[in-house]
C-alpha cells in the first residue's frame, strides 16, 4: 500500500469511526424503542417487540410535554424568522448608525452562555414578578434564536446582487412590489434556512427553558425529570420518531435542491 | 415623507421589532442580574439593593475550584474537538468529492435526537458493566474496578461529543473555500505535502478554527448536564454550581454573582485569544 | 440543525468583522434602560402563623366562604404516584362529575418551589389546585410565606375518620392545617445481591473502603444530613450546629477515601441495577417498584442506627381556582377502597391502615403475577411498618429560622457539590 493510498483510506476510515462515534448512541436509543421491556424500567434487553409504537400516547404528561415542544418550537420558528430575517436584511443591506451596535448585540446573544441567558432572564422575570410558564419559554426561544435566524440571513442577503433590485425600480415596480417579488425570493433560501435552525435550536433547548419554564413541561425537560425514576420506552420511540421525520426533511429537501439545480 | 428621509429610516424599521425584542430579554436582563448580584436577602424576606459585594467574594472563594476546573473541561474538550474534528473537516473537504453533503449530514445527525437524550444515552453506553465496559471486563482485558463514568475522562469526552459537529462544521468551511490552485501552485514552488500543509492550509483553516472554538468552548466551559449525567463526585462544573443556586437554593445574589464571574471570564478569553491569534484580518479575509 | 450543512451562511456569518470598543460603549448605554428596573428588589412576603385555634378557625372562615364547586380540578404530582392509566381519577370523575387535569410534573421539591414562588408571589394561579410537597425545608417556606390555605377540616369526613393517628399529628404540620398526607416513605439503604454477600445492616457499611467507589449517597442536603448524624449515633431531631459538623466532616471524610461514587437525586435506582452501583442511600419504594417492573432482586433495608421518614403532602396553594374541588378529591383518596388501589400501585407507606384489609382481600381475589404483587405489597414492612419499624425512624432536621437553614444548607451542599 502506498503512502498516498494510506493517507486517503486512512482518513476516510477514521472519518467513518467518527460518524459511527457521533450515531452511537442514536443506534442505542432506537435499540430501545424496540424492547419488550415488562415494567417501568427500560434499561436492560428483554427481546424485540413493537408493543411501545403502539402505546407512544399512553404517558398523557410525555405526550403533552412533546405538544408543547412542538408549538414553542413552531411559534418560535415564525416570530424569530420574521424578526430576525429584518434584522438581517437590514445589516445585509444598508449602512446605518447603529449597524455596528446591532452586530454587537447578535455576537453577543449567540456566544453568550446559556445558562448565563437562562439564569438572566430569570432574574428579570422573578424581579417583575412575571409567571413563568409556556409564554416565558416563548419569549426565552425567540430570544436566542432571533441572531441565529439574523446572521443566516445577513450573510445569503450579502452574497446578492442588488442591481436585480434596481432593475424591477427601473421598470416601475415599488418598493413594496420589488420587495415581494425580487428581494424576498431571492432571500428566501436562507430565511427559510434561518427559521429551520431556529425550530432545531427551540425543540432541543434544555438549559434555558428549565430556567424560564414555571411549571410547564417540554420534551427535553420531561425527560431530565424522567431520568431520576427511569425512562419509559416511549421516550426512545418519540426520539426514534423525530429522529426519522429530521431525516426525511432533510433528504426531502436535499432532493428538492437537487431537482432544482 | 419623501423617499429619501423613507430610505434612511428603513434599516430602523426593520431592526426595531427585533432588536425591541432583544433589548427587553437579553440586554436588559443582563442588568438585572448585575442588580440582583449586589443585593441581599433571602426569598421569605425578600430582597433589596445592597451593593453587596459579599456576594463575589463568597462565590468566588467558595467556588473557586468548580470555576478552574470548567475552564480546564471546557479547554480540554476543545482540544480534542480540534484534534478529532480536524481530520474530518479535512477529509470532507478535499476527498469528499460530490458526496460532501452527505457526510455533513451524517456528521450532524446527532443534533436531531435531543441533547439531554444523547446524553443519557452515554450514560447507558458506558455503565461499568454495560455494552462497552461489560464485554471487555468478562474477556479479562480490563480490571473488574475500571470505570469511565464519575470521572474526569467520561465528563470531557461527553463535552467534546456534544459539541463536535459545531467544531467540525465551521473548519470545514473555511477548509473548502481554499483555491486548489494555491495547493497546486505550492508544489510547483517544491513545497513538499508536509510544507505546502502547514504554511497553506494551515494558515488558511484558522479562521475556522477560530469561529469553531468560538462555538465550543463557550457551551462547554458553561455547561451542567455532562457533569451531572456522566460525572461523580469531583467533576462539579461551575454550570452545575449555578444552577444550584438558582433554582435550588434560590440564593439569587450569589448565582447572579456567579454567572457574572463566568460571563466576564468567558468574554475575557475570547478577546484574549482573538487578540493573540490576530484573527481580526484574518476573519476578514474569511468572511469574502 | 442539518441547515447548517447546506447553507454555510451561518458560519461565513459567524467569521466576520470583530466587535470595536466604541460598539461596546453603545451597547452599555442601551442597557441605561435597564437600571430603572436595577433599583427594585425582589419582594418577599413572610406572614405571621395563626398561633390560637381560634385565630386558625376564622382563618379557615375567612377563606372558605363563597367558595363554590367549578366542576375541575388541576392536580400537580411526582412521577409514578398513580397507575397511568388513573382508575381512581376515573372513578372520582364518574362519582362526582369533577373532571381532573393530573400532571406529574413535580420533579424535585427545591426546583419546584423555586419555580412556583414567583408566580405565587405575584398573586396569580400556579396552575394547580392541589399540588404534593414533601415534609421539608420548602414546606416550610409555603407555610412561612403564607402560599397555602388552610384546610377546612368540616370538609374532610374520610380524612376523619380513616388516616392513621401518626399523621394526624406531625410535626411539621400539627393538626394538619395546611396538608394532608398522599403518602410516607422511608430513606434506608437499598443493595445489589449480586456485588454485596453480606446484607449491610449499618449505616456504617456506607462508610467500608470495601465498596470504594460504588457507595450511591443523596445529594439532597437534609437527606444526606440524617445520615451523617446516624452514622455518628445523633439523633438529627435534637441536633444542633456542632453536630452538623460533625456530620460534615464524617461525609466529607467518606468522600475524600474515594468510596462515594456520586451524589444522587434519585437517579441512583439504575445505577443499582446496572452494577454502576453496588449500595446507597434510597426510597422505599423505589426497589420495590424496580423489582416488579425489571424482575431485578434488589434489596432495601432500615440499618440498625435509624432511617429517615418523609412524607408527601397534598395542599391547595393560595391562588387556587379551584379550592373546593381541590379539597373534595383530597378527601376521596382517603376511601380505604381507594387509598388501598393507589397503595397496590405506589408500594409507600399509606396514611390510611385500614387499606391493608381492602389489599388483602383483593389478594384472595386475584391470580398469577398480579397475586404474587399484591400479596408482596400486603405483606411488605415498607408499606405497613410494624409499630418497632417506626421507633427506628427519625424525620428531617426542622428549622427555626432561614439563617440557620442557610447555615445547614451551606455545610452539607459543600460536600455534594465539590
Amino acid at each position: 500500500m502506498n503512502r498516498g493510498l494510506l493517507r486517503g483510506r486512512g482518513l476516510q476510515i477514521y472519518t467513518w469511526l467518527v460518524i459511527a462515534w457521533l450515531a452511537l448512541p442514536i443506534a442505542v436509543m432506537i435499540l430501545f424503542g424496540f424492547n419488550d421491556t415488562h415494567g417501568r424500567y427500560n434499561t436492560s434487553w428483554q427481546g424485540f417487540t413493537l408493543k411501545w409504537y403502539g402505546k407512544l400516547f399512553e404517558i398523557g404528561d410525555l405526550t403533552q410535554a412533546l405538544v408543547n415542544s412542538i408549538v414553542i418550537a413552531v411559534l418560535t420558528m415564525v416570530v424569530a424568522g420574521v424578526l430576525g430575517s429584518l434584522i438581517g436584511l437590514a445589516l445585509g443591506r444598508y449602512r446605518f448608525r447603529g449597524a455596528g451596535t446591532t452586530n454587537l448585540v447578535m455576537f453577543a446573544a449567540i456566544s453568550c452562555a446559556e445558562i448565563v441567558m437562562g439564569a438572566s432572564l430569570l432574574s428579570l422575570f422573578v424581579t417583575l414578578a412575571v409567571p413563568l410558564g409556556f409564554w416565558t419559554i416563548v419569549i426565552s426561544h425567540v430570544m436566542f434564536s432571533i441572531s441565529f435566524v439574523a446572521v443566516t440571513v445577513r450573510a445569503r442577503v450579502m452574497t446578492l446582487d442588488r442591481s436585480l433590485e434596481e432593475a424591477a425600480r427601473d421598470l416601475g415596480a415599488g418598493t413594496w412590489a420589488t420587495f415581494r417579488l425580487v428581494t424576498l425570493p431571492m432571500i428566501f433560501p436562507g430565511v427559510l434556512a434561518g427559521s429551520m435552525l431556529a425550530f432545531a435550536l427551540s425543540i432541543d433547548d434544555f438549559v434555558i427553558t428549565n430556567f424560564n419554564s414555571g411549571s410547564t413541561l417540554t420534551f427535553p425537560l420531561w425527560i431530565w425529570g424522567a431520568t431520576r425514576v427511569g425512562l419509559p420506552p416511549q421516550v426512545n420511540v418519540m426520539g426514534t420518531l423525530i429522529f426519522a421525520a429530521g431525516v426525511l426533511l432533510a433528504v426531502a429537501n436535499a432532493l428538492l435542491a437537487r431537482r432544482r439545480a | 415623507m419623501s423617499s429619501r428621509l423613507r430610505a434612511a429610516l428603513t434599516p430602523y424599521a426593520l431592526i426595531f421589532p427585533g432588536g425591541l425584542w432583544l433589548a427587553i430579554f437579553f440586554v436588559v436582563p443582563t442588568v438585572v442580574m448585575l442588580s440582583l448580584s449586589l443585593q441581599s436577602g433571602d426569598v421569605v424576606s425578600g430582597y433589596a439593593f445592597t451593593f453587596n459585594w459579599h456576594s463575589y467574594v463568597d462565590g468566588i472563594t467558595t467556588y473557586h475550584d468548580q470555576i478552574v476546573r470548567s475552564v480546564i473541561y471546557g479547554l480540554a474538550a476543545t482540544l480534542i474537538q480540534i484534534v478529532v474534528g480536524f481530520p474530518v473537516a479535512y477529509w470532507i473537504a478535499f476527498r469528499g468529492g460530490r458526496r460532501k453533503s452527505v457526510y455533513l449530514f451524517l456528521l450532524l445527525l446527532p443534533f436531531l435526537v435531543s441533547f439531554v437524550l444523547r446524553t443519557i444515552s452515554w450514560q447507558f453506553f458506558l455503565s461499568d458493566n454495560g455494552l462497552l465496559l461489560g464485554p471487555l471486563k468478562s474477556l479479562g482485558l480490563l480490571p473488574q474496578d475500571f470505570h469511565i463514568l464519575a470521572t474526569s475522562v467520561a465528563v470531557v469526552c461527553g463535552l467534546a461529543y456534544n459539541y463536535l459537529p459545531f467544531m467540525v462544521l465551521p473548519m470545514y468551511v473555511a477548509l473548502e473555500r481554499i483555491d486548489p490552485r494555491l495547493l497546486e501552485a505550492a508544489q510547483d514552488l517544491y513545497a513538499g505535502r508536509t510544507q505546502t500543509f502547514l504554511r497553506v492550509v494551515l494558515p488558511l483553516s484558522l479562521p475556522g478554527v477560530f469561529a469553531g472554538v468560538l462555538m465550543t468552548f463557550v457551551p462547554a466551559t458553561s455547561d451542567y448536564v455532562n457533569a451531572s449525567v456522566l460525572g461523580g463526585t469531583s467533576n462539579t462544573m461551575i454550570g452545575n454550581v449555578i444552577q444550584n443556586q438558582f433554582l435550588v437554593n434560590q440564593d439569587y445574589p450569589v448565582a447572579s454573582a456567579l454567572s457574572f464571574t463566568l460571563m466576564a471570564l468567558l468574554l475575557a478569553g475570547i478577546y484574549a485569544y482573538a487578540r493573540v491569534l490576530g484573527t481580526e484580518d484574518v476573519l476578514e479575509v474569511a468572511a469574502r | 440543525m442539518n441547515d447548517l450543512s447546506r447553507d454555510p451562511a451561518f458560519l461565513r456569518g459567524m467569521t466576520r468583522r470583530r466587535i470595536g470598543r466604541r460598539d461596546a460603549l453603545r451597547l452599555a448605554g442601551m442597557s441605561a434602560a435597564g437600571l430603572a428596573l436595577a433599583a427594585c428588589g425582589v419582594q418577599g412576603k413572610g406572614v405571621a402563623k395563626p398561633t390560637t385555634s381560634a385565630q386558625a378557625q376564622s382563618a379557615v372562615e375567612k377563606y372558605w366562604t363563597g367558595k363554590v364547586r367549578n366542576g375541575h380540578v388541576d392536580f400537580a404530582n411526582w412521577p409514578y404516584y398513580m397507575d397511568p392509566k388513573h382508575p381512581e381519577l376515573k372513578q372520582f370523575t364518574a362519582e362526582t362529575g369533577i373532571t381532573v387535569n393530573y400532571r406529574e410534573v413535580i420533579h424535585e421539591m427545591p426546583s419546584w418551589f423555586a419555580k412556583i414562588q414567583p408566580q405565587l408571589a405575584a398573586g396569580q394561579s400556579i396552575g394547580y389546585d392541589i399540588m404534593v410537597v414533601t415534609n421539608g425545608i420548602q414546606f416550610g417556606q409555603l407555610v412561612k410565606l403564607g402560599y397555602l390555605v388552610p384546610l377546612d377540616h368540616a370538609k374532610l369526613p374520610n380524612f376523619t375518620a380513616n388516616a392513621g393517628a401518626r399523621y394526624k399529628a406531625e410535626d411539621f404540620d400539627p393538626g394538619n392545617v395546611y396538608s394532608i398526607p398522599w403518602t410516607s416513605g422511608m430513606t434506608g439503604i437499598a443493595y445489589n445481591p449480586k456485588y454485596v454477600d453480606t446484607p449491610p445492616t449499618s449505616v456504617l457499611d456506607l462508610w467500608n473502603p470495601k465498596y470504594k467507589g460504588k457507595v450511591g449517597m443523596m445529594a439532597d442536603s437534609q437527606e444526606i444530613a440524617n445520615f451523617g448524624m446516624f452514622a455518628l449515633g445523633i439523633d438529627p431531631g435534637n441536633s444542633g450546629q456542632a453536630d452538623w459538623e460533625k456530620a460534615a466532616a464524617k461525609l466529607t471524610e467518606q468522600r475524600d477515601a474515594g468510596i462515594v461514587r456520586k451524589y444522587y437525586d434519585q437517579s441512583y435506582v439504575d445505577p443499582l441495577s446496572r452494577g454502576d452501583i453496588w449500595l446507597t442511600m434510597a426510597w422505599s419504594g423505589d426497589v420495590f417498584q424496580k423489582n416488579v417492573s425489571d424482575g431485578t432482586d434488589l434489596k432495601f433495608v432500615i440499618p440498625q442506627e435509624g432511617a429517615t421518614i418523609w412524607t408527601d403532602n397534598m395542599m391547595i396553594p393560595k391562588s387556587a381556582e379551584n379550592p373546593v374541588d381541590a379539597i373534595t378529591l383530597m378527601d376521596f383518596f382517603y376511601r380505604t377502597d381507594v387509598a388501598a388501589h393507589l397503595t397496590e400501585y405506589i408500594n409507600y407507606v399509606t396514611p390510611v391502615p385500614g387499606a391493608q384489609s381492602v389489599i388483602q382481600a383483593d389478594v384472595a381475589e386475584a391470580t398469577g403475577d398480579r397475586k404474587k404483587l399484591l400479596d408482596a405489597v400486603a405483606g411488605s414492612s415498607l408499606v405497613f411498618p410494624s409499630e418497632d419499624d417506626y421507633a427506628k425512624l427519625h424525620t428531617y432536621v426542622g428549622f427555626t429560622d432561614t439563617a440557620r437553614q442557610k447555615q445547614f444548607e451551606n455545610l452539607f451542599q459543600a460536600i455534594t457539590t465539590s
